[in-house]
């Protein structure tokens, strides 16, 4: 009895550590090109080429950043991406949970036929869009212009999904109560159904914002001039074609560290509603 | 006149669908119809393609694509080539990388799971350009990972201008073929006017760098999903199954990946789908080179259009990617139907 106890005492200490040594590797994995890109932000050029793996800079230099704000656009494509990001957000939050409260609630004919369309248009693959979306951003003539930016995407049927399937899940009885009190629905959605909405509303105002920041084919085909670059379009514009040569790699490696800060800070903070997010999108 | 409660509630939903339709309706459903339109003309982008005088070619533009000789059709089977490869290599592996590490995070014994988590999945959070550019460091010929790879006394490649294949390398490996001079009977035929031996060149060392970022990147997000179907297993069921004796594999066997299939089943699907769509990482990282082996069929349509000013071929190439993803999404739809049954 005794052996065999200690056998399995053995092999639980032995599977622990195959785990954490699994694990540990795997975050390495994960998370060591962070490293280095941070630290590649902080060499000087020549040691950034030499020494690629070594997380400490030596010396220690700001010049990347420098560089990146005064002789890059930087600063117009950070204003832009925040002015499209903001606006795509608050749009979505809007716009899809008034069509997901409709949708889950509201009783007006046409809705099962609705709820059908935007099931089928998740299905349609955003590549397939490309060239069309730009056909009609021409058409309009709203083409190379803020609104072709934001406009196109400021609903989109993933988000109605989501909320739809949160108002079925909150209780009706609030509602109900609100309605005899002889609110309409507009004051009954607003100041009832919404506030109690918080986690989904937290959870897509998240998904919006880190979706729309790092969007890029969309604003391949909506505009064309430089003024109206967002981060991810001129971040692109700044290294594509240089093929892994290895020129001004602190430069461009600070430039996407300043493309990834905002999302990983909100990532940090909100991580368990990415969490929320990605498992909503599951259940497509 | 007052209206009745029904109609009033009628008019009230039209009202809160309304602002998602319009959007939805202007900037999908009428780009997609107009978009066939333009696949079976010649417009060259000037002007309207709805105007009197803009050549229509019925389906020419896709006889380019499969059945009429020419560069079209090459570069369109090329770039259908490299993401077979693509798909069937990434769909597998991130898959079997995703349940493992979630069965691994999920194991009880373990502490520490919030910080792995993370760290696992905050990669698919962040911008997939931002990503690009570090990968394109990262693999630079003196850069990281071929640092490490002198570490263990490996050379590595010139990752980004080595268009050799995969399979290629293999096989002349083995002393199966002699790369530089592959056998005749291979080089002569093949169908859609690319030879069996470009068909079975495999993907890239410059495509394997592509498909390591997304295996890196995507493989965080299926393993939350993973993680959070495991966590409804009911614990009563594993421990049954303990008490029955059986070992690890097979209570992973005969237990957990049946209650797993459908997440499984969803996974492949959305990876399928996904992967087929690649386009952010070819445009920062290669745009289609070397040698045309990281092109692929969404950024193909996408210089077709906006390089080459040929939109009909463009959109037709669209159009045909739409097909090839509509087909999966239903031989999957399919396959789970007659497992539910």
């Amino acid at each position: 009895m005794a052996t065999v106890r200690g056998n399995h005492g053995a092999r639980t200490v032995a599977s622990t550590f195959v785990g954490y040594f699994i694990l540990i590797f795997f975050a390495l994995v994960f998370i060591y090109p962070f490293v280095i890109q941070l630290s590649a932000s902080f060499k000087t050029e020549p040691n950034a080429a030499l020494n690629p793996l070594n997380p400490v800079p030596d010396p220690f230099v700001t010049d990347a950043y420098h560089k990146v704000f005064l002789s890059t656009d930087m600063p117009l494509w950070l204003g832009n991406s925040l002015v499209v990001t903001v606006a795509i957000t608050l749009g979505r939050v809007l716009l899809d949970s008034m069509a997901g409260y409709a949708l889950a609630r509201l009783r007006f004919r046409g809705r099962k036929a609705l709820f059908s369309a935007v099931i089928a248009i998740l299905a349609v693959p955003g590549v397939v869009l490309f060239i069309p979306k730009f056909l009609v951003l021409k058409q309009f003539g709203m083409y190379d212009t803020y609104t072709a930016l934001i406009l196109p995407i400021i609903a989109d049927a993933g988000g109605v999904f989501i909320m739809k399937q949160f108002f079925e899940s909150i209780p009706r009885s609030v509602e109900e109560a609100a309605r005899i009190d002889g609110a309409g629905t507009w004051r009954t959605f607003w100041s009832v159904v919404l506030p109690m909405g918080r986690p989904a509303l937290i959870t897509l105002t998240i998904i919006s914002f880190q979706s729309s920041w790092n969007e890029l084919p969309h604003s391949l085909v909506a505009v064309q001039s430089p003024d109206l670059y967002t981060l991810p379009r001129g971040l692109a514009v700044l290294v594509s074609g240089s093929l892994g040569s290895g020129n001004q790699y602190p430069l461009k490696l600070g430039a996407a560290v300043l493309a990834t800060i905002p999302v990983a800070i909100i990532f940090v903070v909100f991580q368990r509603y990415f969490v929320r997010g990605a498992n909503e999108g599951a259940d497509k | 006149m007052r209206l009745s409660a029904k109609a009033r509630e009628n008019i009230a939903g039209w009202l809160f669908v309304a602002p998602v339709i319009v959007i939805l309706g202007l900037f999908m459903l009428l780009p997609i119809l107009m978009a066939m339109w333009v696949s079976l003309t010649d417009w060259n982008g000037q002007g309207s393609p709805f105007k009197a005088g803009v050549p229509f070619v019925g389906v020419d533009n896709y006889a380019k694509l499969f059945t009429d000789e020419g560069l079209t059709r090459q570069d369109f089977m090329t770039s259908v080539r490299n993401n077979i490869y693509y798909v069937g290599i990434v769909v597998p592996v991130q898959t079997v990388l995703a349940l493992g590490l979630a069965l691994v995070v999920n194991a009880r014994m373990l502490k520490g799971k919030g910080f792995f988590r993370a760290a696992f999945f905050f990669p698919s959070v962040t911008s997939s350009v931002a990503i690009s550019v570090v990968f394109l460091f990262i693999f630079a010929s003196s850069g990281a990972v071929n640092n490490l790879l002198a570490f263990f006394g490996i050379q590595g490649p010139q990752w980004f201008a080595d268009a050799r294949g995969l399979l290629h390398l293999a096989l002349g490996g083995l002393g199966l073929v002699d790369v530089d001079n592959p056998p005749a009977w291979l080089l002569d035929g093949g169908p859609f006017g690319l030879s069996w031996w470009d068909w079975l060149a495999g993907p890239s060392v410059a495509m394997s760098t592509i498909m390591l970022l997304v295996i890196w990147t995507t493989s965080g997000t299926f393993m939350l999903m993973f993680l959070a179907a495991l966590q409804d297993i009911p614990v009563t069921l594993e421990e049954a199954s303990m008490l029955d004796g059986a070992g690890r594999w097979k209570r992973l066997r005969y237990v957990t990946l049946p209650m797993l299939k459908p997440t499984l089943f969803l996974v492949l699907t959305m990876g399928i789908i996904s992967t087929w769509q690649v386009f952010d990482q070819v445009y920062v990282m290669s745009q289609g080179a070397p040698g045309k082996t990281t092109l692929t069929p969404a950024y193909l349509s996408y210089t077709q259009a906006f390089d080459n000013f040929e939109y009909g071929t463009g959109t037709a190439i669209s159009f045909v990617l739409f097909a090839i993803i509509v087909l999966f999404t239903i031989v999957q739809r399919w396959l789970l139907r007659e497992r539910n049954a």
